[in-house]
């Protein structure tokens, strides 16, 4: 193959990659959470949407990081399970925190909780997205909140285990650092099963 | 050569202007200590609400297909099911048509929250909060709140006795209140913004039984106003309903936010 030929095949290939990239949200199941498009940031103040989830299971759930009570909970019950998984299947799941609170969670708060609670961000994301697109997610995830009015938020807490293509396949409010016996069933179960086909 | 940029600018403007043209708002005053019935721990009873700007009237059958025939990603058949469930328009004659089920001037229901708020956001509004929606529900034809009136109430509940297998009546019937609104009681339910919030009352920081607090919502309601009937009744379904759900009597207006105010 002479380098004419070479650059154009790299260049056929690289459109073609493209335009696989530029379809998959519309192959996206109708009862994905990642349907919602939502602009989202991390805790490095990298965008991303929630599509971008799509290839591994997740665990998803929803916090604040000027909470002082249930939120470190939320965060131990997902470190629990990532303590109870081995490392071949921590290796294949990710983990997702969305902030309640866009006003105040900056990416700076966010890095800041990450980096106290020794997160790897290998796993581990957290993030935040506009009002608007908050109410929504919490409303796919089934979680429901309110804000008071001394800033902190009242929630119900919930962590959900969302398959490669973001489906929900279930569901614990169970929060503590020693996992629901179901839920981490559930995720051993999501991460043995062979990955979805693209 | 300047004129191609400015066409250009004006296409989506103008697309606006003509889903905004149907929809007449009313300028509700704020109020900094509304006595909403919703009565939580953390408050004294009053809720703080801005000025803000509500549609006269429910959204029609007419305006939402207009919406649908904009936006193909909220026709029924292509919306995605996790944003809408089975029944989204199912009284319509098909995806673009209305049929005869539906008329034009009727307030669309069968649309889920999800729907309802990507509506309003396409007009550069969103959905009323509910304490914005109570507060503007207050007023008769002529008083911005007249709930403490026994007749206001009396007139309400009556609504509530009329068999719901009627075919719902077209938007705007009827005199409208001290604001220029129409419909808020009488006619249809309707999607509110926060309307997941309204019953998170139990405090989540103890970790007594997680699933009683999805449901534990009477300690959040006051007592003294009970009496207010017709407004629980609206705070028990509403709360009753995830974002996906579609009723027959459930429809929605938007709100916006006033020019310059304070967001």
């Amino acid at each position: 193959m002479n380098p004419a030929s070479r650059t154009l095949l790299v260049v056929l290939l690289a459109c073609a990659s493209a335009l696989a990239a530029a379809v998959q949200p519309s192959a996206l199941p109708g009862d994905s959470v990642y349907r919602l498009d939502a602009a989202m940031s991390d805790q490095s103040g990298n965008d991303f949407t929630l599509a971008q989830r799509r290839g591994k299971p997740q665990i998803v759930a929803m916090f604040y990081t000027s909470c002082r009570y249930v939120c470190p909970l939320i965060i131990d019950s997902v470190k629990g399970i990532e303590r109870a998984l081995n490392d071949g299947e921590r290796a294949r799941i990710g983990f997702l925190l969305v902030s309640f609170d866009p006003a105040r969670d900056d990416t700076a708060a966010l890095r800041s909780v990450a980096d106290k609670r020794r997160l790897d961000p290998a796993r581990w994301t957290l993030a935040r997205t506009g009002e608007a697109d908050v109410r929504r997610l919490a409303a796919l995830l089934g979680v429901r909140y309110r804000a008071l009015q001394d800033g902190e938020f009242n929630h119900t807490s919930a962590l959900v285990l969302l398959d490669a293509d973001g489906r929900k396949l279930a569901s614990s409010s169970r929060l503590g650092s020693v996992p629901d016996p179901a839920f981490l069933a559930a995720v051993k179960a999501a991460l043995a099963a062979p990955p979805a086909s693209p | 050569m300047l004129a191609l940029p400015l066409v250009l600018y004006a296409l989506p403007a103008l697309g606006h202007a003509a889903a905004d043209a149907e929809a007449q708002w009313a300028r509700i005053p704020g109020d900094a200590a509304f006595a909403t019935v919703l009565r939580y721990e953390d408050g004294d009873g009053t809720v703080a609400v801005r000025p803000f700007e509500l549609m006269t009237r429910p959204v029609t059958n007419a305006d939402f297909l207009a919406f649908v025939t904009r936006r193909p990603e909220w026709r029924r058949g292509d919306v995605a099911p996790v944003f809408a469930e089975a029944r989204y328009l199912e009284h319509w004659g098909g995806p673009l048509r209305l049929g005869a089920q539906a008329r034009p001037r009727q307030p669309v229901t069968h649309v889920s929250w999800f729907a309802a708020s990507a509506y309003c956001e396409s007009i550069g509004a969103r959905l009323p909060t509910w304490a914005e929606w109570e507060l503007a529900a207050a007023a008769d034809e002529t008083r911005p709140d007249a709930r403490d009136d026994p007749a206001w109430r009396e007139r309400i509940l009556g609504w509530y006795s009329k068999p719901s297998s009627d075919a719902l009546p077209d938007v705007g019937q009827g005199t409208a209140d001290v604001h220029g609104i129409h419909d808020l009681h009488g006619l249809v339910w309707e999607w509110v913004e926060d309307y997941a919030a309204m019953l998170v009352s139990a405090d989540n920081r103890q970790q007594s039984d997680p699933d009683r607090l999805q449901f534990c919502g009477a300690g959040a309601l006051s007592t003294e106003d009970r009496g207010n009937y017709p407004v629980l009744m609206r705070i028990a379904m509403l709360s009753a309903l995830e974002a996906d759900d579609t009723t027959a009597n459930l429809g929605f207006r938007c709100a916006r936010d006033i020019e310059g105010g304070t967001p």
